[in-house]
C-alpha cells in the first residue's frame, strides 16, 4: 500500500530504555528540514517499565494521511521479544537493526548488529544512553536526516548537565554505524539467497 | 523571510490543543491528571502562569468541571481536559454549564473503556456520551480532531463556537491524535480569528441575565462586574430565579435548542476530499479519518471512484453534508474504533437506502488504510 515516497522507522524495546525520547529526537530532526514532512507516533502499555514499547517516525516529502508504520523500513530493536514481535513488520528491503547484546538470535542476516547498550556503558559509564547511541546508528543507516540537525534537536531535548553525554553517546553510534557496509547484506529480509 | 523550516515546530495534538487553547483566549483551567490527556494539563500548569492566567489541578473531575464553570461565569475562558472516566465525572456540572449556559471547553481524549479500561490505547467510543451523557433533552457541541493542526485550529473554533452560543464545547481527541507528533506551521496572531462573549451594553438595573433576543444568546455580565446575576440549575425565568410557569418553562427549554440550531450552518463543520464525482465514499473522523484518506487514495489509483466524507462537528450531526454524499454514493463505509456510534446516526439519515457498511475495530488498535480499502475494493 505504499506508493509514495514514505520512510517508516520503528523504534522497539521495553519501557524505560528511551525508544519514545530516540523517535522524538529523530522526528524533531526531520522536521527542521525544508520540505520534509514527519509523523512520531508511539504505543506503550499502562506501566511506567518493563512492557513493550514502540515508537514509530513516517518521513515523507508530501503531508502524511496515515500516520503509523505500514511496512517498515527500517526496525532498531533493542530487545529479543521487540524484535520477535516486529519482525514481520519490515518490508522485504527494510533493514533489521539490533542490539548485539540484548537480541542474540537475529531472524536474517539483513541485519545490523550493534552492541548500543555495552558501547553507553564503556562509553560514558551510564546505559541510560544506549537509546542515543542507537539514535545516532539509525540516523545515519537510515539515510533520512541530517546529522548535525539529529545534534541540534538532541540538545534541545535533553535534561541539563548531560547534553556532553548524551552527544558522545550519539557520535558513538553515528562512528559505529559508519563502520558498515550495507552492500554487504543481503538484499531482502526474507531470503539471504533470493539474489541466486 | 523565514524559511519553512524554521517556522515549524514538532508537537503532539495535546500540546496543539495548548497552543489553540491559548491562542482563543483561554485562561483558566481546572483538571485532573489522566492518561492520555496529561500532557494538555502539564502543558498549561507551565504556560498558564506566563499569560496572566489560572491553572488548578483539583481533587477530581467533579470539582474540575465546578471550577471550570465558576471561571467562567468571573469572565475568563475557561477549560478542561480529561479521558473517559474522568469524563464520566464531569457529566453532572456539565449540564449544568448547559442549563445556565455558560461557556466552557471540554477536551476528552477517548482512551479504550468502558471503565478505567484501556489506559494506553485509542477508542472512539465516548462519541455518544458527548452528545448524551449528561440528563435532559439537553443542546450541545462535539467536534472531532484527527491530526496535530487540527488540534490547534479546532481547539479555537471550540472556544470561538462556545463563547458566541454560551455552551459547553466538547472537543473529542483520541489516544492517538493526541500523543502523535507532527511538525507543523502554527498561524500567527493576526491570523486567528477570535470570538469573545457579548457583554450587556444596558445599565445594570435593565439587565436581565437570561433575557431574549434575536440572537436567542443573552448577553453575559461577568460576576462582579456589577450587574445582578442568579446562576442555578433549576429551569429559570429571564432573570435567572427558578420558574414553574409552563410558559417561561416552554420558552427556556425551545431557545437552548433554537440558539443552536439557528447557527447549523456555521456549527456543522466538514471536509470532502475527492468527493467530486465520488461513487463509494467513506465518512470518518478523529485519526480513523486518516486511514480513510490514505484508503480512498489507494481505492482511486486502483480505479475505484472512491471520496471521504470528513466529520469535524459530531453533533449537532451535520445531516444536510451526510445526506447529500448519501443521496451521491452506492455505498457509504462507515469506519469507527466503536461498535457503530456515529453510524447509526448515518443511518438515521439515509433516506435514500443507500448501503451503509459498518466497520468496527474495538482492540485498541487503530483501523488501518489496508481494513478501509478491503471494503472499497469489494463493494
Amino acid at each position: 500500500m505504499k506508493n509514495d515516497q514514505r520512510y517508516e522507522i520503528r523504534f522497539s524495546g521495553s519501557g524505560g530504555q528511551g525508544i519514545i525520547t530516540a523517535a522524538v529526537v529523530m522526528a524533531d530532526a526531520v522536521g527542521r528540514q525544508n520540505n520534509r514532512y514527519v509523523c512520531q507516533t508511539q504505543s506503550y502499555g499502562p506501566e511506567a517499565r518493563g512492557g513493550k514499547s514502540k515508537a514509530e517516525v513516517v518521513i515523507s516529502d508530501s503531508p502524511i494521511d496515515y500516520p503509523k508504520a505500514m511496512s517498515i523500513d527500517l526496525l532498531l530493536a533493542m530487545t529479543q521479544a521487540a524484535c520477535d514481535a516486529y519482525f514481520f513488520d519490515i518490508r522485504p528491503e527494510g533493514l533489521l537493526v539490533v542490539d548485539t547484546d540484548l537480541v542474540e538470535q537475529v531472524p536474517t542476516s539483513r541485519a545490523v548488529t550493534i552492541p548500543f547498550t555495552r558501547i553507553a556503558r564503556e562509553l560514558t559509564g551510564k546505559e541510560l544512553v544506549a537509546n542515543m547511541v542507537a539514535l545516532g546508528a539509525v540516523g545515519l543507516l537510515s539515510g533520512q536526516v541530517e546529522l548535525a540537525g539529529l545534534e541540534t534537536a538532541l540538545m534541545k531535548r535533553v535534561p541539563k548537565g548531560t547534553e556532553k553525554m548524551n552527544s558522545l553517546a550519539l557520535q558513538a553510534g553515528i562512528d559505529e554505524a559508519g563502520k558498515i557496509d550495507l552492500s554487504l547484506l543481503p538484499r531482502s529480509v526474507v531470503s539471504d539467497w533470493a539474489d541466486d | 523571510m523565514k524559511s519553512e523550516s524554521t517556522s515549524r515546530v514538532l508537537l503532539q495534538g495535546n500540546e496543539a490543543v495548548v497552543m489553540g487553547a491559548l491562542a482563543a483566549g483561554c485562561r483558566f483551567f481546572a483538571g485532573y491528571p489522566i492518561t492520555p490527556a496529561s500532557e494538555i494539563s502539564e502543558l498549561l500548569s507551565l504556560r498558564l502562569p506566563e499569560v496572566g492566567g489560572t491553572f488548578i489541578q483539583m481533587e477530581d473531575e467533579i470539582a474540575s468541571m465546578g471550577a471550570v464553570i465558576g471561571a467562567s461565569l468571573a469572565g475568563v475562558k475557561s477549560m478542561t481536559a480529561t479521558s473517559g472516566p474522568g469524563f464520566s465525572l464531569m457529566q453532572e456540572n456539565l449540564g449544568y454549564a448547559c442549563v445556565a449556559e455558560v461557556p466552557c471547553v471540554i477536551v476528552n481524549v477517548m482512551r479504550g473503556g468502558p471503565s478505567t479500561g484501556l489506559p494506553t490505547s485509542p477508542s472512539q467510543g465516548d462519541v455518544q456520551m458527548a452528545r448524551w451523557g449528561t440528563h435532559g433533552d439537553h443542546p450541545i457541541i462535539v467536534l472531532a480532531t484527527s491530526s496535530v493542526s487540527d488540534c490547534f485550529s479546532i481547539t479555537i473554533r471550540a472556544f470561538n463556537l462556545s463563547e458566541k452560543y454560551r455552551v459547553p464545547v466538547i472537543i473529542l481527541s483520541d489516544e492517538v491524535v493526541a500523543h502523535t507528533r507532527e511538525s507543523v506551521a502554527l498561524p500567527g496572531p493576526d491570523e486567528i480569528r477570535v470570538v469573545d462573549r457579548i457583554a450587556p451594553s444596558v445599565p445594570p438595573e435593565w439587565y436581565k441575565p437570561y433575557g431574549t433576543n434575536n440572537r436567542g444568546v443573552p448577553d453575559m455580565a461577568a460576576m462582579g462586574s456589577g450587574y445582578r446575576h442568579h446562576v442555578t440549575g433549576l429551569i429559570h425565568d429571564e432573570k435567572g430565579f427558578p420558574t414553574q410557569n409552563p410558559k417561561e418553562i416552554d420558552q427556556f427549554q425551545r431557545r437552548l435548542h433554537e440558539k443552536i440550531s439557528k447557527g447549523f450552518g456555521e456549527i456543522q463543520v466538514i471536509k470532502s476530499i475527492m468527493m467530486e464525482d465520488a461513487e463509494v465514499c467513506v465518512i470518518a473522523y478523529g485519526s480513523v479519518a486518516r486511514s480513510a484518506l490514505r484508503a480512498i487514495k489507494e481505492a482511486r489509483n486502483q480505479g475505484i471512484k472512491a471520496g471521504l466524507l470528513q466529520l469535524i462537528t459530531l453533533f449537532p450531526f451535520p445531516r444536510k453534508a451526510v445526506d447529500s454524499v448519501l443521496r451521491q454514493c452506492r455505498v457509504a463505509i462507515v469506519p469507527e474504533m466503536n461498535m457503530g456510534q456515529i453510524c447509526r446516526e448515518v443511518a438515521r439519515v439515509n433516506q435514500t437506502g443507500t448501503r451503509i457498511v459498518k466497520h468496527n475495530r474495538v482492540d485498541g488498535q487503530l483501523i488501518t488504510p489496508e481494513e478501509i480499502l478491503k471494503y472499497l475494493v469489494k463493494v
